[in-house]
This record gives structure tokens, C-alpha cells and sequence, in this order.
């Protein structure tokens, strides 16, 4: 018998998806049984009374959670998020309800040991509920109560070999796709960056001290599965300089059927027979390829890496041998301002340990931002309110063609005095000699 | 304590009617120093538990440990 009725709650379980309210209710019977008699630290009906506050929140139209707090571990300004209830009498299990932000390993491989040992940590010390990932990337633990947090951070550092995520004004924790541990797309080791860099910026990472929240996430290609692009203040996403390599025999066998195109993504369902032209050659973004009926071309200076044609037929096509990234900033989901994508800064970077080229315009950013930043202002909004221009100088990066995402969209290359040769003066007198008023 | 810790605590027990800041606010306090260096000071404060982080989750704040409104915890 559930501890509290939710009926509105019930609802959603009616649906064809799986239920957060299944779950819930899934550890609310399987704490109050304890089968593996754990010796919980925190309220065995945590997950009832969450369950009880979200309905009650549901009937008078309005969140019982309160805002913030300061909570965390000795010296760690980020990785606890403080959440109290207001109505701790009726949901005594969700007083506390703080969440901890667990840094996730690079690419988020697990052994099953580390995950079993999260699980049975969580399952003592807090509410059971997990959130594997949070879209931060971090392992994000779901309720906790003060008490345990010293005991939590314990355990992960000197047990676990892990340590807290970010969470506030701080660099958040790094993420980055899966790279050349399993796929031939990586156009860099995305894995040791992120690491590297993780371990190199443990002060920026633990102790706030910027305007608000900064992120980098590493792609190995354009193809994004970490959405760097979109989701990062600096993205860092793999390219390359030379040529798409193609080999025109394995083209000739997508085309004759012999192999699937897609690697056989799309197989669910009958699409006919593959077409080389409609599907790769007239979907190339720039049409920048060309199919004579039996060879493909491709245009290499026109092609801007969007990854449609490699990814369609794998086999034939492969990314080229100058391997680097560029590197786009100021990527923002809505908050003080609209959602932004990122914007090219660094077109071409070379990614070799220990990453000092990318250090060096991460530092070069931050110094600026950390001075001229407003509060709570992200640092794509700081380069819309202070401009492009601006970023380039601190960056020490020369404006080139490619910083202008469209003609008549973003003007914000100006010449200054000194770099015109003669400056802005000009012998009126003479001038009106050749040109009448 | 050193002279620029006292700077910053004699700033947070002054009268500002509040009782969490920016980081960003304590940078006017040393016009030569840059914010890592302003950083650093905070830190060592923060390690000497006179000063106490606030988190919105999304955003940090640094307050006098124990200032302001009592925390919710028992
Ligand atoms: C009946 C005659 C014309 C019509 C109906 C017309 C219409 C237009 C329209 C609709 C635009 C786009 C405005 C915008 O995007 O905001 C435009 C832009 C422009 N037109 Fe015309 N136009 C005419 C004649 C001319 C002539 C004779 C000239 C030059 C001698 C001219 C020069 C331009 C220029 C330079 C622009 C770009 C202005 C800008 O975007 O700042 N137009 N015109
Ligand atoms: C070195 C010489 C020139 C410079 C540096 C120059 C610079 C510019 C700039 C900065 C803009 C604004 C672009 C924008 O808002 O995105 C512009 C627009 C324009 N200029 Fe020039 N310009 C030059 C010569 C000329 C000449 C010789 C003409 C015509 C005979 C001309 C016609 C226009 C027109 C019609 C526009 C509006 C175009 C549009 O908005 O689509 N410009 N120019
Ligand atoms: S982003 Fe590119 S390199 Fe990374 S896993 Fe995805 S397809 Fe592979
Ligand atoms: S990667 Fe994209 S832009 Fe480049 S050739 Fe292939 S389809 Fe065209």
C-alpha cells in the first residue's frame, strides 16, 4: 500500500512510454521491503514522500522545492545541489532532497564493478534514484540529506577513484563522445582531452569563480554525438585539412547493392534500391560532389565536413589524413537570453598532448570573460553584447572569411586607426580638388 | 590574516545590506590584481572557513560562513 495517494501521478503511467512514477514507486516497495537488509543513512520512504510531493505540487500548481542553499563538501564550491522541501512535515523522507553531480569516465565507460559499487553507495547513503546521465553528462544521484554528504565524497575519492562534478559558476564537467576507442570517424583522441584537461583544470572546476556555468565538450567528428556544437560554451570538434579518401571500388558496391548503405541503419524498411545520386550526391550541402555513373568526385574545397556522405556509404568514403578540430564558442540553451549555437573561432587546431594550442585560447577566453563577463552571463552572451571583434582580439586570433557566418548578418570587423596605413586623416583641401561637393 | 583577506571581510561585514555576492563584486576591492589572483584570495578564506559557498545549483555566491538567513538544515 503506497504511503501516499497519487492519483494525478497514476496517470502517467498509462501512457505507452516507461513511467518515472513506475520507478519510483519500483524503489518506494523496494526500500520498504529491504531484502538486502541495507542499513539506510537517510529515510527509508524517501522515495514515497517524493512521490507525495510531486502530487501535492501537482494539485496546488506550484513547486514545494526551495531554491538552493549552502551545501557541499569542504572546499568544493559545485558537484551538491541543496534542495529542501517547504513542507518537510508531511514529506519528512524529502527534507533534504540535495543532489550530487558525479564526475562520469570519459566517454562513459564503465566496468560493471564501478556501477554496482555507485549503486550500493547511493542505495546506503542515499535515496536509491539515479539519473544516469544527466544531460550535464555527470552520473547525477538524486536525494540526499546533509549528513551524508562528507560521507559520499569519501567514499568516491578515496574508494572509488572518482570525484564530484560541476554545478554553478564553474567549469562544468567535461564530456566528450566516445573518439578513437571505438570509431572511425574520430578525427582526435576525444577521451585523453577530455581527461587531460579535466585534471588540469580541477580549480576552475571545483572552486566558482566566473560569471556563470562554462562548458567544454569534445567532438571527434561533425557529427556530434555529444552536440558539442550546440551545448557548449567551447566545443571542440574534430575536422580534417586534406581529402576525403574514397575508394572507388567499395563506391561501385553501394551502388551495384552489394553493401547496405547507412551500414544497414535504415533496413527496417523497404527504401528501394540505393541511389547514389539522389541520396549523396544532391544531399551534399554544398554540391560539391559529383557521380558520372562510375566515378565519384569530390570537390574538397567546397566541402564543409557535414559528414552526409561518409556517413551514408562508410565503406567508400573516409575522413581525411590532416587530422585536427575546429574549435566554435559560445553555444547556450536559453536562460538570461535566446538559445545560441556555437560560432566558429578556430577553424583548424592541431590536437596533440599535452594540448597546450587549446589551453591557451581556452586561458586567453576566460581571462576576459572572467573580467568583463556580467553575472549570470554566458559567455556567447557576453560575445553578443561586447562582439565578435572583441573575442578575436583577447584571443589574439586574425579575423578571416570564415568568422562571417552569412553576408549582412554579423559586420563586426572594423578597421582601427593603426592598422590603416596613413590612419583616418586625410588633407581635406586636396581631396576636394579631385571630388567636387 | 592577511591584509587581503581582511579586505575582503572587512567588505562582507560592512554595511551592504546583503549577505551573498558575486564573485564578480569582489574584484572592485583589489583594482590591480586580475581575478585569479582575486580568486585566490577567496579561496584561502574559503579554506580558513571564514567564507562559505552559496549555490543555486546553476550559479555560486560567497557568503560570511553563517551569515545571512539560517540554513534549513537541523
Ligand atoms: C520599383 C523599383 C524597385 C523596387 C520595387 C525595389 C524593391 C526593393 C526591395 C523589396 C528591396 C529589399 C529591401 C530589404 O531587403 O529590406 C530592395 C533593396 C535594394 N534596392 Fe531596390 N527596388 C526598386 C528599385 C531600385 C533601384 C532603381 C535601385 C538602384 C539604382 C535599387 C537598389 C536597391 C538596393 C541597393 C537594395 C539593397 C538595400 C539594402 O538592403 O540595404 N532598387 N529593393
Ligand atoms: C571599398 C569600397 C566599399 C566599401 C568598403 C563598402 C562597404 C560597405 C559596407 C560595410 C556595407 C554594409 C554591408 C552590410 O551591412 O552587411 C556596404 C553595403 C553596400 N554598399 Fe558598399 N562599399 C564599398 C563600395 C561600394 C560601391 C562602389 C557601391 C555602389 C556603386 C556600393 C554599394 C553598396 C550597397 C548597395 C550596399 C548595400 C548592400 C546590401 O546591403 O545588400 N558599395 N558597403
Ligand atoms: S562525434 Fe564523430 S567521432 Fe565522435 S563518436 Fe560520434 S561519429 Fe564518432
Ligand atoms: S561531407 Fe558533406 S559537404 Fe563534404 S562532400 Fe560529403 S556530403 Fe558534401
Amino acid at each position: 500500500m503506497a504511503k501516499h495517494a497519487t492519483p494525478k501521478l497514476d496517470q502517467l503511467e498509462s501512457g505507452p512510454w516507461p513511467s518515472f512514477v513506475s520507478d519510483i514507486k519500483w524503489e518506494a516497495e523496494n526500500r520498504a521491503k529491504n531484502a538486502d537488509k541495507v542499513n539506510y543513512q537517510i529515510p527509508v520512504d524517501c522515495p514515497a514522500d517524493l512521490l507525495g510531493v510531486l502530487e501535492l505540487s501537482y494539485n496546488d500548481g506550484e513547486t514545494h522545492w526551495k531554491h538552493g542553499g549552502i551545501v557541499g563538501v569542504f572546499g568544493y564550491g559545485g558537484g551538491v545541489i541543496g534542495r529542501y522541501c517547504d513542507q518537510p512535515q508531511a514529506f519528512p523522507g524529502v527534507a533534504h532532497f540535495h543532489t550530487v553531480r558525479v564526475n562520469q569516465p570519459a566517454a562513459k565507460y564503465y566496468s560493471s564493478e564501478f556501477l554496482r559499487q555507485i549503486c550500493d553507495l547511493w542505495d546506503m547513503r542515499g535515496s536509491g534514484l539515479t539519473n544516469m546521465h544527466g544531460s550535464t553528462g555527470d552520473i547525477v544521484l538524486l536525494g540526499t540529506q546533509t549528513a551524508q554528504l562528507e560521507e559520499i565524497f569519501f567514499e568516491l575519492t578515496h574508494k572509488y577513484n572518482t570525484d564530484l562534478g560541476g554545478s554553478g559558476s564553474n567549469l562544468r564537467t567535461p564530456e566528450s563522445c566516445l573518439g578513437t576507442s571505438r570509431c572511425e570517424y574520430a578525427c582526435y583522441d576525444t577521451q585523453d582531452v577530455c581527461y587531460q584537461l579535466t585534471l588540469d583544470y580541477q580549480d576552475e572546476l571545483h572552486r566558482p569563480a566566473f560569471p556563470y556555468k562554462f562548458k567544454f565538450k569534445f567532438d571527434g567528428c561533425p557529427n556530434g554525438c555529444v552536440a558539442a556544437i550546440a551545448r557548449s560554451d567551447f566545443s571542440v570538434i574534430g575536422t580534417w585539412k586534406d581529402d576525403i579518401k574514397i575508394d572507388q571500388a567499395a563506391v561501385k558496391g553501394y551502388v551495384g547493392g552489394e553493401f547496405a548503405p547507412n551500414a544497414g541503419a535504415h533496413s527496417g524498411r523497404d527504401w528501394g534500391k540505393f541511389d547514389i545520386q539522389a541520396e549523396v550526391v544532391d544531399l551534399c550541402p554544398t554540391k560539391c560532389m559529383k557521380w558520372d555513373g562510375s566515378k565519384l568526385s569530390i570537390n574538397n574545397r567546397e566541402c564543409t565536413r557535414c559528414m552526409h556522405c561518409i556517413n551514408t556509404m562508410p565503406r567508400a568514403l573516409h575522413i581525411g589524413d590532416e587530422r585536427g578540430a575546429s574549435i566554435l564558442v559560445g553555444a547556450k540553451a536559453p536562460v538570461l537570453d535566446g538559445a545560441q549555437m556555437g560560432s566558429l573561432l578556430v577553424p583548424f587546431i592541431e590536437v596533440n598532448q599535452p594540448y597546450d594550442e587549446i589551453k591557451e585560447v581556452i586561458e586567453k577566453i576566460w581571462d576576459w570573460w572572467m573580467e568583463d563577463g556580467k553575472n549570470r552571463e554566458r559567455l556567447g552572451e557576453t560575445i553578443r553584447r561586447l562582439s565578435f571583434q572583441r573575442l578575436l582580439e583577447v584571443t589574439e586570433i586574425a579575423p578571416q572569411a570564415v568568422h562571417v557566418k552569412e553576408p549582412r548578418h554579423n559586420p563586426y570587423i572594423f578597421w582601427k586607426e593603426e592598422e590603416v596605413p596613413g590612419g583616418f586623416d586625410r588633407d581635406i583641401e586636396a581631396y576636394r580638388t579631385r571630388h567636387q561637393r | 590574516m592577511n591584509e587581503e583577506q581582511q579586505i575582503v571581510v572587512d567588505f562582507l561585514t560592512g554595511k551592504t545590506g546583503k549577505s551573498k555576492f558575486y564573485f564578480n563584486d569582489f574584484l572592485p576591492l583589489f583594482p590591480g590584481k586580475g581575478p585569479r589572483d582575486v580568486k585566490k584570495i577567496l579561496t584561502s578564506l574559503v579554506n580558513a572557513e571564514k567564507l562559505e559557498f552559496w549555490s543555486s545549483g546553476s550559479t555560486t555566491m560567497y557568503g560570511l560562513k553563517g551569515a545571512g538567513k539560517p540554513d534549513t538544515d537541523a
